[in-house]
């Protein structure tokens, strides 16, 4: 019951924040809704993991997590002008 | 146990919920991402904690997936408010601006 609860907040986040990714003025903003929806996606798969019952993808989201931040980090720098 | 796994999990979604409201309502960049990252690192540290106390076999790997979690995220956060710092992204015309970084205002008031 709770779970459901948290699955439609969880819904409804991402949700927001890819308004945020398609109006956004300017490409900073595209970028932090980028950044948030990679956090957000990393608690999904704990929450899947959790409910297929299978700990193996416990490792997928510390990957995913790993590969997220590279990737912001990697376009931020480019932004700024010197990669 | 199980109870307190749930209430986590709970609130680890509703700050999920509110950083992303945060999002899409500030006026600006750099409220948006003190809005977005503070609530967003909150909310999937709760929510990771509280699986992890749920079920017994996930608590290491939450327990590491927290520990980066929390290293990593201010990290990108300050790579991105760094970048818009130097692209002169527009900020809110509200906001209070000590003496040094006057020059900073004048630019975008044109």
């Amino acid at each position: 019951m709770i779970i459901t609860i948290s699955m439609i907040f969880i819904g409804l986040a991402v949700l927001l924040a890819f308004i945020r990714l398609v109006i956004g003025p300017t490409s900073s903003d595209r970028l932090l809704a980028a950044d948030s929806i990679t956090t957000i996606t990393t608690a999904v798969i704990v929450l899947v993991a959790y409910l297929l019952g299978r700990v193996i993808y416990m490792d997928v989201a510390i990957v995913y997590a790993v590969l997220g931040f590279v990737g912001v980090v990697a376009v931020a720098r480019y932004l700024e002008g010197g990669i | 146990m199980e109870i307190a796994g749930e209430i986590l999990v709970l609130i680890g979604s509703i700050f999920l919920f509110l950083g992303a409201l945060g999002i899409l309502r500030m006026p600006d960049v750099f409220n948006r991402l003190q809005a977005g990252t503070k609530a967003t690192t909150l909310g999937a540290l709760s929510l990771i904690l509280g699986i992890g106390f749920m079920s017994s076999g996930y608590l290491w790997k939450s327990i590491v997936l927290v520990i980066f979690i929390v290293l990593t995220n201010p990290i990108s956060s300050s790579t991105i408010a760094r970048a818009s710092y130097k692209l002169k992204v527009p900020i809110f015309k509200g906001t209070v601006i000590k003496t040094e970084e006057k020059d900073f205002l004048k630019e975008e008031k044109k």
